[in-house]
């Protein structure tokens, strides 16, 4: 007899077999045998294959297009030009910040790598082949690259496509009051000013973007499979710009090999497919490569943030002031709720108790990639983060301080939550110190200073980097958060079977965060049935009910509150039935997980089991009782929530080479009630090492002309086994109030505070040669330029 | 051309072209999509799979030159329904999340126990270091190589049975 190794500590929860705690992967099974279904792996009968002529320049006009000889070619079945969509009004498609972006480009191309044609062949070779027989004659215009300059007299511009536009500009921001921090200023004893850039990167899944679209001619239903974050706002989105009716679009999130807000925009790419499909009439798959995904698709940050920050002289921090120039590329396809442009950089103000704030931005089109927000970036919360938190950095440099007691005075105080920020932001709970005073226990503060001094003292250079954040996650309240009208709210649905069986439909998608795990947790806890006995599914728009999707860090704060209150809707029923079943009165029941039995006498108990078969089995229910054990519902969030947390990164960097090595990292965590610490430590872990890379190696750089310099893994440098070390994590609980089980997001937490950490950490260690600051990515040759006292910023 | 590549045991003959790269020949020709490919250009590893006993990255291989030998992929660990030690490790210490490298780190994985059956945490670091995972941070891949290690005896056994 052979049997199947299942995991050796079971499935169940440690301590806790029906609800929270560690529990091994539901999902697991299938990919470590190789056996899960990605979009690539997706194939259909008569399937052909589309492959996208991209610009080799930045900009230029289009004069002519040639695509006589690709269509010759004998495995050819279409050449699909922008002049060509045009004729049936899909050239242009919205995009997720209500502006429009080109399918494939018809007057100009905007960006290095813009879609400027498609070709469909009956394999993915030949597709490639014929891509090379289109020639497409340029009318090299100057690129504009830089984002100080953009908005010049002179400078070319870029979006002509938009009426009467004669400027590069995009939108202007500003939260806080300008007034009252200027006033603060006014009566500070020590004002420091930075110019702080966060370069653009880019979140480069393992799995690049891609999707099977097949239009099914006699029903007229287009199916999707698509590497996509966000199924349902993606159908309605097509149902838009198609023309196609919403009931006729199944969209099928298939497993997804990494999403980091990457998958969140609609790309060229599916609408090209879509396209086809319903052109030929088959089956059409579309996989990006590596250096398309690289470069044409959704990129992170690109701010330059110039900053000030307003204290006393012993480190009372009074305001701070911010000024943002941040670049949008061609198209604004910036996926953030529309009433919030900047997406929610205004919560700038940190950790920290501040009399004023203000901040302004202007945002500005250039000849880059289109995109923004992505690469777990809790909208544009990385940004803030790094800003406010390199301040505090500068600041303590310029008073002398430590870091960390200079955080600590400053802190927001637990009695103070709900905290109301300057910004206009609700900070829902937080207990800072004690978990600031946790992550210096577990790195041995004082030890590492003492270290620190002894190796300087030697000609050694030894940094330690501390920071601490707060996020905003969860988006979010329907009031004042939509995209493109859709309201940021999550659907869910659970049914119990007769035997007692269960299963839970998501709105939100998984990319590797577990959920088919942690959602079956969820509903355990709340309705005592084994998450081994529970099914969840998700990604398939016809099977799933509608929501927004998951990024942001979104899925635990949203979704899982749904999936919480789902539950109890359920188990409200279930109580019913069971008051039935006992003969007594709903009031005299009590739950034990996985039971109600009479208050007082235990022996008079039914299962849910028991219960979940008399809700679907013969005989009478309590009247006015519908049959059956399920419910659903919509949740609109009261509020975001505001997970936190204090990292410290510890490196040494050698003198001779200037190479940064990480040798310590260590993060204390807050995401409130935790569902999988697992899970959430893998959560933490990823994000850590994004944050090493940002901070180190990666950068999407430009030449004057708008190549792009960052095209394949071998020039785009992301961190591997060797570059990071063994991660130190821990962590405190402080529930958030008002989500139903206490639980805020985690998948972003450490992407938003560790590059802040490494960055304070090297220029710790570089406090020798009297720097204050340095700009990222922090690889060999920049350190050694600041060595030798050059300020040389990324661009 | 005619090629014939061992895979997983089985003798695999096919009419492919020329520049028919390994990771499309296992994918596309023989329909085990388990393989995955991610960069073209040998830096992310997600194609790994053995030719003969050694780990190659299967996009910069062409299917032509695999002719005539062994090809291992991640389908072919499992064995009479019992897990490889080193799939059970990525589950027992959460060593995958989206799972798309996952096959390429368990091929390099299995590959390093059969060399050196207790490697240190620094030898499990250089073996994977060609490859890019995105979601882990590395040091629950290093726990589920050492997991691995730790277990090879006792999964043999269950195996044997």
């Amino acid at each position: 007899m052979t049997v199947t190794e299942e995991p050796t500590e079971g499935l169940s929860p440690e301590g806790n077999p029906m609800g929270f705690g560690k529990m091994l992967r539901k999902e697991d099974a299938r990919l470590v045998r190789g056996m899960g279904q990605f979009c690539d792996d997706v194939v259909l009968p008569g399937m052909l294959h589309l492959a996208i002529l991209r610009s080799p320049v930045a900009h230029a006009t289009i004069v002519n297009i040639d695509k006589s000889a690709a269509e010759a070619h004998p495995k050819v079945v279409a050449v699909v030009t922008g002049a060509d969509l045009a004729e049936h009004g899909l050239a242009w498609m919205p995009t997720l910040s209500n502006d429009v972006q080109a399918v494939l480009a018809t007057d100009k191309v905007r960006f290095q790598y813009q879609e400027v044609a498609f070709v469909v062949a009956e394999d993915k070779y030949s597709a490639r082949d014929a891509l090379e027989l289109i020639d497409v004659e340029y009318d090299i215009l100057p690129a504009v690259m830089d984002v100080r300059t953009a908005m010049d007299a002179e400078t070319e511009v870029i979006r002509t496509d938009l009426d009467g536009k004669t400027d590069n500009h995009c939108f202007d921001w500003e939260a806080g009051d300008a007034a009252e921090t200027d006033a603060a200023f006014a009566r500070a004893d020590v004002v420091v000013s930075q110019e702080i850039i966060y370069p653009r990167v880019h979140p480069a899944p393992m799995e690049t973007c891609g999707c099977v679209a097949d239009m099914e001619r006699v029903s007229g239903k287009l199916t999707l499979w698509s590497t996509t974050q966000a199924p349902h706002a993606h159908r309605t989105v097509y149902a838009l710009v198609a023309g196609i009716p919403e009931h006729k679009i199944r969209v099928i999130a298939p497993d997804i090999g990494g999403g980091f807000g990457n998958k969140v925009p609609i790309y060229p790419g599916y609408v090209c497919s879509i396209v086809a499909s319903l052109l030929i009439g088959k089956p059409v798959k579309w996989m990006e490569d590596r250096t398309e995904n690289l470069v044409s698709t959704g990129f992170a940050r690109d701010y330059v943030m110039k900053g000030d920050i307003a204290a006393t002289s012993d480190g009372k921090i009074l305001a701070v002031r911010g000024d943002v120039l941040a670049d949008h590329g061609a198209f604004n396809g910036v996926a953030a709720p529309v009433k919030y442009p900047a997406g929610f950089f205004g919560v700038f103000t940190g950790s920290y108790d501040l009399e004023a704030a203000y901040s302004s931005m202007k945002a500005v089109y250039t000849n880059k990639a289109p995109g923004g927000v992505a690469y777990a970036c809790s909208f544009r919360i990385t940004e803030a983060v790094y800003f406010v938190e390199r301040l505090v950095d500068c600041l303590a440099y310029e008073l002398d301080m430590d870091p960390a007691e200079l955080r600590i005075k400053n802190f927001i105080q637990p009695e103070q939550f709900p905290y109301e920020t300057k910004t206009g932001w609700t900070y829902d709970s937080g207990n800072y110190e004690p978990t600031m005073r946790k992550a210096l226990d577990m790195a041995g503060y004082d030890d590492l200073r003492a270290e620190q001094a002894e190796k300087r003292a030697n000609g050694e250079l030894m940094g330690i980097g501390v920071t601490f954040f707060t996020e905003a996650v969860g988006a979010g309240p329907r009031k004042d958060m939509d995209i493109l009208g859709l309201g940021m709210a999550d659907g869910c649905e659970l049914r119990v079977h007769p035997t007692g069986k269960a299963v839970v439909r998501l709105s939100v998608k998984t990319q590797g965060q577990g959920h088919e795990t942690t959602f079956a947790q969820i509903i355990a806890e709340e309705i005592g049935i084994p998450p081994e006995d529970i099914d969840v599914v998700h990604g398939d728009t016809d099977n799933t009910p509608f929501g927004l999707g998951t990024y942001g860090s979104r899925s635990t704060p949203v979704s899982g509150a749904a999936a919480a209150l789902v539950a109890r809707k359920v188990k409200d029923k279930a109580q019913i039935i069971a008051s039935g079943m006992l003969e007594v009165s709903v009031a005299d029941l009590e739950w034990t997980k996985g039971a109600f039995n009479v208050k007082g006498d235990p022996s008079k108990s039914v299962t849910i089991q028991d219960i979940a078969m008399k809700a679907h089995g013969a005989g009478d229910l309590p009247e006015g009782l519908e049959g059956g054990l399920e419910a659903q519902i919509c949740y609109n969030p009261e509020n975001l929530t505001y997970p936190f947390g204090a990292y410290i990164c510890v490196v040494d960097i050698d003198p001779g080479t200037a190479e940064v090595k990480v040798r310590r990292f260590i993060a204390v965590d807050d995401c409130g009630t935790q569902i999988n610490p697992m899970i959430i430590e893998g959560q933490v872990h990823g994000g850590l090492a994004d944050g090493i890379g940002m901070a180190l190696m990666e950068m999407i750089s430009f030449d004057e002309d708008g190549n792009c310099l960052g095209g394949s893994l071998m020039d785009y440098l992301i961190p591997t086994a060797l570059e990071t070390p063994d991660w130190e994590t821990g962590s405190t609980v402080t529930p958030s109030p008002h989500h139903p089980i206490g639980a805020k997001g985690i998948g972003e937490s450490a992407t938003v505070g560790s590059p802040a950490a490494v960055v304070n950490a090297v220029v710790d260690a570089l406090k020798p040669f009297g720097i204050r600051h340095a700009d990222m990515p922090l690889t060999p040759s920049r350190v050694w330029e600041a060595m030798q006292g050059n300020h040389t910023p990324p661009i | 051309m005619e090629v014939s590549v061992n895979v997983n045991g089985v003798d695999q003959t096919h009419d492919i072209e020329g520049r028919l790269l390994l990771v499309h020949f296992l994918r596309d020709v023989v329909g085990l999509t388990g393989t995955h490919w991610g960069c073209d250009t040998s830096n992310c590893g997600t194609c790994v799979v053995w030719m003969d006993e050694e780990p190659v990255k299967s996009c910069t291989v062409l299917a032509a030159m695999a002719g005539g030998h062994r090809v291992r992929t991640v389908e072919d660990l499992e064995q009479d329904n019992v897990l490889d030690p080193v799939q059970q490790g990525f589950i027992q210490e959460h060593g995958l999340q989206c799972g798309f490298c996952t096959p390429g780190m368990l091929m390099t994985s299995r590959a390093l126990l059969d060399r050196n059956p207790n490697p240190s945490e620094e030898e499990i670091r250089e073996a994977i270091s060609g490859q890019i995972c995105r979601c882990t941070g590395y040091s629950m891949i290093v726990r589920s190589v050492q997991w691995a290690a730790n277990h090879e005896s006792a999964v043999t056994i269950g195996s044997a049975s």
